[in-house]
């Protein structure tokens, strides 16, 4: 297929406004993903999304087939959790989470044979029944860092019908390209999703929105989406405005479709669904070999970090196993990130498991990560000019110190997505996002009293 | 391993500090600082390092009095002398000069609790208290280089000539700065010069100084009045590009910026046509200061998907 040309690519339709030019760090851009080998052992949580904690179904001593499902709930919002490795079921444990929540995990000592689950099979995928049932059977979660299952998006609302499916394939945060190679390495399997999609769910376009600092990837889906059977013009690729937080759900579906998500309410409100790229494009691989989500390609990077590379990790892999996989620590490092440097965790240890949802781990080190003092608000108004979601952070700051829970409701701060563009912009270095979270918090409790 | 840093996110940051936006501020001031010593002469100088030096100090001394952190490393107080001292008549005495900056630090800006918490403009509030103590003093003007010939030639400012209807300097005189006035404020092509680099440096938004210059002289040109000499004379310019753009004493909204320029050249220009005054703007600026939060809270942005409020009533 020929060059991509502007007039022949979807222009966004509409324009969110704040944003900041963050710097983008995509050191990873051009390295191929290098399979992980199975490390001695794996620590599956058994809450990796947004929803009900699944149960252990296996004991210690057990031994468990790679891909096997080791826990599940009964609820509707959640998803199962399987072997990411074969081997022995070693322990049931506890682990505290970096978000703060404590759950029950499976420990699985690794045989270090990777032998797949027999019983696994490609399942059924003629109507959206089939696939709701193939996502939840699959483990999927939103790969690109919500956790929110799969199967609870794609279930219909008869009250809401989707029209569009929005491809999220921005990747705004800095440093991370794990998204950017699965539109490289895997286009083909993303695509197949899309087609899959758009049989399925009756949406009558899809969008593959990409921010502009990556136009390997633009070029590739476009060809793959040009060339193939794409006959009544429904695909996409839509290049992006490279400004973050353009991945975000609520500022992509307004740039991509025109349409801004009401307070509270999620993009089916405006007929809209959102599906990270590498989601799709793991969706279509599961609908042809069955394998469960029992891996995940991470972008590992920061300046601590050996060999900055994108890796693919059986999920559970500890973070010490994989940095280690990547050539050790260059150099003491001072903070260890679970995501991007926009919104990720900041954790405690390198001994936690990655998640289904990761798609990055940094390693900065200790000159890059120095705490910067804060020092008082001098009103530039760089906070307000970069929220995305119209808010006034250094004046929700003021207003939660005097505990003014009623005018914090009234700007609307619930409608924060802590993307951290207000901090990043600040240069008082005020700690705004966390100012914004108590704001949220005061708001909630004002009313459920 | 070592401990860990743990915080909130992000964890990166943008290069800019407040130290830096101050930096930037005083290097848009500087040409204006060369244009003064070369139209008025050398005492211009001294008036500055005197203002400037009387601010830190001020700074330091009630930061220290106070018991609070010592600030005058975010160079904030260097901008209060600079702009004090350009509103200053180069004859004026070193002593009032140093009690007008100590006026605006102190009272105007350490009291009500420091850097972003003075309700007014400091170097502005400072003028105004020379202003209204030593009336004669502050208008006391020289003709522009009559420091070469030694002798000091009192002159008339432009607006007070044009008051009084006698002879007015030349367009390229009042560009280049060549006549009677504040030793800041003539020279209007260093003071643009320092405005274009705050704006690209995006230290400050065009909309105020654009928003206040435009709107004085408009109303100027409807009261009968030549408009690109409104423009060019008194304080406005130095007053539109670094006075009004003031971050603690403007708004912080888009709209905010342009209702409070508009606001700001309209009582400039009512100050010029009716006004016992022959210039109005440290008085315009003071007083849009005091309506700030009024204009903020018009102004606030609409929160992402909150539905606009319709005629019939509040939504939701």
């Amino acid at each position: 297929m020929g060059k991509l040309r502007l007039e022949e690519a979807l222009r966004p339709a509409g324009r969110s406004r704040g944003g900041v030019r963050v710097p983008h760090q995509k050191n990873t851009a051009t390295s191929q993903t290098v399979e992980m080998p199975p490390p001695e052992r794996v620590v599956l949580p058994m809450q990796q999304h947004i929803g009900a904690a699944c149960t252990p179904i296996v004991k210690p001593g057990e031994h468990v087939f790679l891909g096997q499902k080791i826990g599940d709930s009964g609820g509707f919002v959640s998803a199962p959790v399987h072997a990411s490795v074969s081997g022995t079921v070693k322990a049931v444990g506890e682990l505290l989470l970096p978000g703060g929540q404590r759950v029950k995990t499976v420990e699985i000592q690794s045989d270090g044979e990777m032998q797949p689950d027999p019983a696994i099979a490609p399942p059924k995928a003629e109507a959206l029944s089939d696939l709701i049932e193939a996502a939840r059977a699959s483990g999927l979660v939103g790969l690109g860092g919500a956790g929110f299952p799969a199967h609870v998006k794609l279930t219909p609302n008869p009250g809401k019908p989707i029209d569009t499916l929005i491809v999220n394939g921005a990747e705004c945060e800095p440093f991370i390209t794990s998204d950017h190679r699965e539109a490289l390495e895997n286009g083909a399997d993303v695509m197949d999703g899309v087609y899959t999609l758009l049989r399925l769910t009756g949406v009558q376009r899809v969008i593959i929105a990409i921010e502009d600092n990556k136009p390997d990837a633009i070029q590739a889906l476009y060809d793959i989406a040009a060339s193939q059977r794409d006959t009544k013009h429904q695909v996409f690729v839509m290049p992006m405005k490279s400004r973050y937080p353009m991945g975000a759900e609520k500022v992509l579906v307004q740039n991509a479709a025109g349409r801004e998500i009401p307070m509270g309410q999620l993009p089916a409100d405006v007929g809209c669904l959102v599906m990270n790229i590498t989601s799709v494009g793991f969706l279509a691989r599961y609908l042809k070999t069955g394998m469960p989500l029992v891996s995940k390609r991470i972008t590992v990077d920061g300046s601590a970090v050996g060999t900055p590379c994108n890796l693919r990790v059986p999920i559970g892999a500890s973070i010490a196993d994989v940095i280690a996989f990547c050539g050790g620590y260059r150099e003491e490092p001072g903070k260890i990130l679970m995501g991007g440097p926009m919104m990720g965790l900041a954790l405690v240890d390198d001994s936690l498991p990655v998640l289904k949802q990761n798609n990055a781990i940094l390693a900065l080190a200790q000159r890059d990560c120095k705490p910067e003092k804060a020092t008082a608000c001098i009103r530039c108004g760089r906070c307000v000019a970069a929220c995305p979601m119209g808010l006034m952070p250094t004046a929700a700051e003021r207003q939660v110190k005097t505990g003014d829970a009623s005018a914090l409701e009234k700007a609307g701060v619930s409608a924060c997505i802590e993307c951290g563009s207000c901090a990043f912009s600040c240069p008082a270095k005020r700690p705004l996002v966390q100012s914004m979270r108590l704001a949220k918090e005061m708001v909630r409790k004002a009313a459920s009293r | 391993m070592n401990q860990l840093f743990v915080s909130p996110s992000p964890h990166i940051t943008d290069l800019d500090s407040t130290r830096g936006i101050m930096l930037d501020v005083i290097i848009a001031l500087l040409p204006a600082a060369v244009a003064a010593v070369w139209i008025f002469g050398p005492r211009s100088a001294l008036v500055i390092l005197v203002s400037v030096a009387a601010a830190v100090a001020a700074e330091y001394l009630s930061r220290k009095i106070m018991k609070r952190e010592n600030t005058i490393g975010d160079l904030s107080a260097v901008v209060t002398g600079l702009l004090l001292a350009y509103n200053l008549p180069s004859t004026i005495p070193l002593w009032m000069a140093a009690l007008g900056s100590g006026a605006a630090i102190v009272v105007v800006k350490q009291l009500f609790g420091g850097i972003g918490q003075n309700f007014l403009n400091p170097a502005l509030a400072g003028r105004i208290v020379l202003m209204c103590s030593f009336p004669a003093a502050m208008t006391n003007w020289i003709a522009p280089f009559a420091y070469r010939t030694g002798d000091a030639v009192t002159a008339a400012s432009p607006l007070a000539a044009a008051d009084a209807g006698s002879a007015l300097p030349s367009i390229s005189d009042m560009l280049l700065g060549v006549r009677a006035g504040c030793l800041g404020e003539t020279c209007v092509i260093a003071l643009v010069f320092g405005g274009l680099y705050l704006v690209l440096r995006r230290v400050i938004s065009p909309i105020i100084p654009v928003a206040y210059i435009a709107t004085t002289a408009l109303l100027m040109w409807l009261g009968g009045a030549d408009p690109l000499y409104q423009a060019l004379s008194g304080g406005l310019v130095l007053g539109a590009i670094f006075m009004a753009t003031d971050y603690t004493t403007s708004p912080l909204t888009w709209r905010g910026k342009l209702i409070f320029g508009v606001g700001c050249g309209a009582i400039t220009a009512l100050i010029r046509l009716f006004g016992s005054l022959p210039e109005g703007v440290s008085f315009s600026i003071v007083i849009m200061n005091l309506l700030v939060p009024y204009i903020e809270r018009l102004t606030a942005p609409k929160p992402f998907g909150r539905e606009k409020k319709t005629k019939g009533g509040a939504a939701k």
